[in-house]
């Protein structure tokens, strides 16, 4: 699997590790209301989708930096990589 | 019909005419008191128990292809019970004891051969390790032996046991470990449930649940509504998906793990030999093709095919442990999808909707469970009550804190 790193180009998935569903970037508050049933359900539950799935690979053989890659459950195919940075903060609404 | 070695000289004598097929193929009644989803292993090994041990009857298996399409024949065939912790070794130690049985009890031959297995030592603390391994064996009742440096070498003298990484120090060694005909054990079950009056539906997909007021009334399938008064999902590899159709996650990511053959050789590896530190490991077919396999390929898939990386990595392990098989080709390479669960133990128990159960979770190794899963599915299916040696295996193990994590990795599926 080549991997289209925003910034370095296509790079083979060996250089990366990878660690899950995209939805890990979204950590609960541990403050709030029901914080335990919250990291339950961030820590252990997984949608686990056949198809399309966004997920998190660290380019730990590059430039070290967290990537979220759309790519195909069932065919492997790579729909697109963005750095996971922008991602988090687009979704803190802007600052980049 | 029954098998015997008499049966076979009469059928030989009279032209092979009277062999029957091994199962019924009938149409799906409108309601069952029970169904397994699921035709492969662990539900027809579920179906079966269910019929013979807690005298269930109205039970059907809906299997979405034929029977034992799945995982049950895409294994590497190893049957073992050299598990650590208090909430497993128990039960796969019960699952053994099973396999040794099983044959005579099914009528089955399903080229049970306990040629042990064994684990690979390279260094002390890996020696300390297996040790205490091999003492958690004994106290459930497994048979455990620490072998120093030569008690390898006599057995397997070809090993590479001078590598400059991972020279070869011992091993722990289970003699009653082994391997087994996966499809044999597939096709005993189902016939041994057939016999026993259980509906073998096969081409039958499951596409839904109907659920009212929290509880399981019946299964939506391609051929039709099916009603159940209680309904066991064991669909290993496509948990997530299924119980999705019941509105629940699950503690579960899909991964696919490859496994390789390679064309037929002379007997060399009369045993199973794991070499974890390289990621490998290897058993010879009783047709002489070499049967290895390493580690999942570490990311989510429902592809049933991995990528060459981990073919690489797993032929380099080869070559590290035994050079010799540089000189075999390649005949076969595969890939199953697996439950990888999220401490690296499977899954047993009710789920919030009542009458509905699950059991999922197997990661890698499913198939040495097929027999005690089947057991301890069914006599919770049957008596709401989980098995003793399967009391662990709980689904909100981790909510509450009792994860099984065997080795230690947390919550982190592709490192288990």
């Amino acid at each position: 699997m080549l991997i289209p790193h925003p910034l370095l180009g296509l790079r083979d998935a060996q250089e990366f590790t990878y660690l899950g569903d995209a939805a890990l970037l979204n950590r609960p508050d541990g403050m709030a209301e029901g914080a335990a049933e919250a990291f339950n359900d961030y820590v252990y539950l997984r949608d686990n989708p056949a198809g399309v799935h966004r997920e998190l690979w660290f380019h730990e053989q590059g430039d070290r930096s967290w990537l979220i890659v759309t790519r195909n459950t069932v065919t492997h195919e790579i729909l697109g990589a963005e750095l996971a940075r922008d991602v988090a903060l687009a979704a803190k609404g802007g600052a980049q | 019909m029954r098998f015997s070695g008499f049966r076979v000289v009469k059928e030989a004598l009279t032209g092979h005419k009277g062999w029957r097929p091994l199962w019924r193929n009938p149409a799906p009644q409108p309601a069952y008191d029970y169904v397994i989803v699921g035709g492969g292993g662990h539900g027809l090994s579920t179906a079966y128990h269910l019929a013979k041990v807690f005298k269930g009857s109205r039970i059907a298996v809906l299997e979405k292809g034929w029977l034992g399409s799945g995982n049950i024949g895409r294994n590497t065939t190893i049957i073992r019970s050299n598990y650590l912790l208090p909430g497993n070794e128990p039960f796969y130690e019960f699952s053994m004891k099973l396999w040794e049985n099983m044959e005579q009890e099914f009528n089955f031959n399903a080229m049970v051969s306990q040629r042990g297995i064994l684990n690979l030592i390279h260094t002390d603390a890996q020696r300390d390790a297996y040790r205490r391994r091999g003492n958690a064996m004994l106290l459930a009742g497994a048979d455990a032996e620490l072998l120093d440096r030569d008690g390898v070498r006599g057995m397997y003298p070809w090993l590479n046991f001078d590598n400059a990484r991972f020279p070869i120090k011992g091993g722990l060694l289970q003699r009653r470990a082994g391997t087994a005909r996966h499809d044999g054990v597939a096709w005993g079950y189902a016939r041994g449930a057939d016999l026993l009056g259980v509906d073998l539906i096969q081409n039958c997909e499951v596409t839904g649940f109907r659920i009212e007021n929290g509880r399981v009334l019946g299964v939506e399938t391609s051929r039709g509504y099916i009603g159940a008064k209680k309904v066991g999902v064991a669909v290993a590899g496509s948990s997530g998906r299924v119980m999705q159709m019941a509105g629940m996650r699950l503690p579960i990511e899909s991964h696919v793990l490859q496994a390789f053959v390679s064309e037929g050789l002379k007997p060399v590896v009369d045993g199973v030999i794991t070499f974890g530190a390289g990621h490998f490991y290897v058993s010879q077919s009783d047709k002489g093709g070499l049967v290895f396999g390493g580690d999942i390929d570490g990311y989510n898939s429902y592809a049933q095919r991995g990528n060459l990386p981990v073919i690489e990595d797993v032929a380099e392990g080869g070559m590290a442990l035994m050079p010799a098989i540089g000189r075999a080709r390649l005949l076969r390479a595969w890939g199953g999808i697996m439950d990888m669960s999220m401490d690296g133990s499977p899954i047993i128990d009710r789920t919030p909707i009542e009458g509905l159960y699950l059991n999922a979770g197997w990661c890698y190794g499913g198939f040495k469970a097929t027999p005690a899963s089947g057991y301890a599915f069914a006599q919770l299916l049957a008596t709401d009550a989980p098995h003793p040696t399967a009391s662990a295996y709980r689904l909100d193990r981790f909510a509450r804190g009792y994860v099984i994590d065997e080795k230690g990795m947390g919550a982190q599926p592709n490192l288990h």
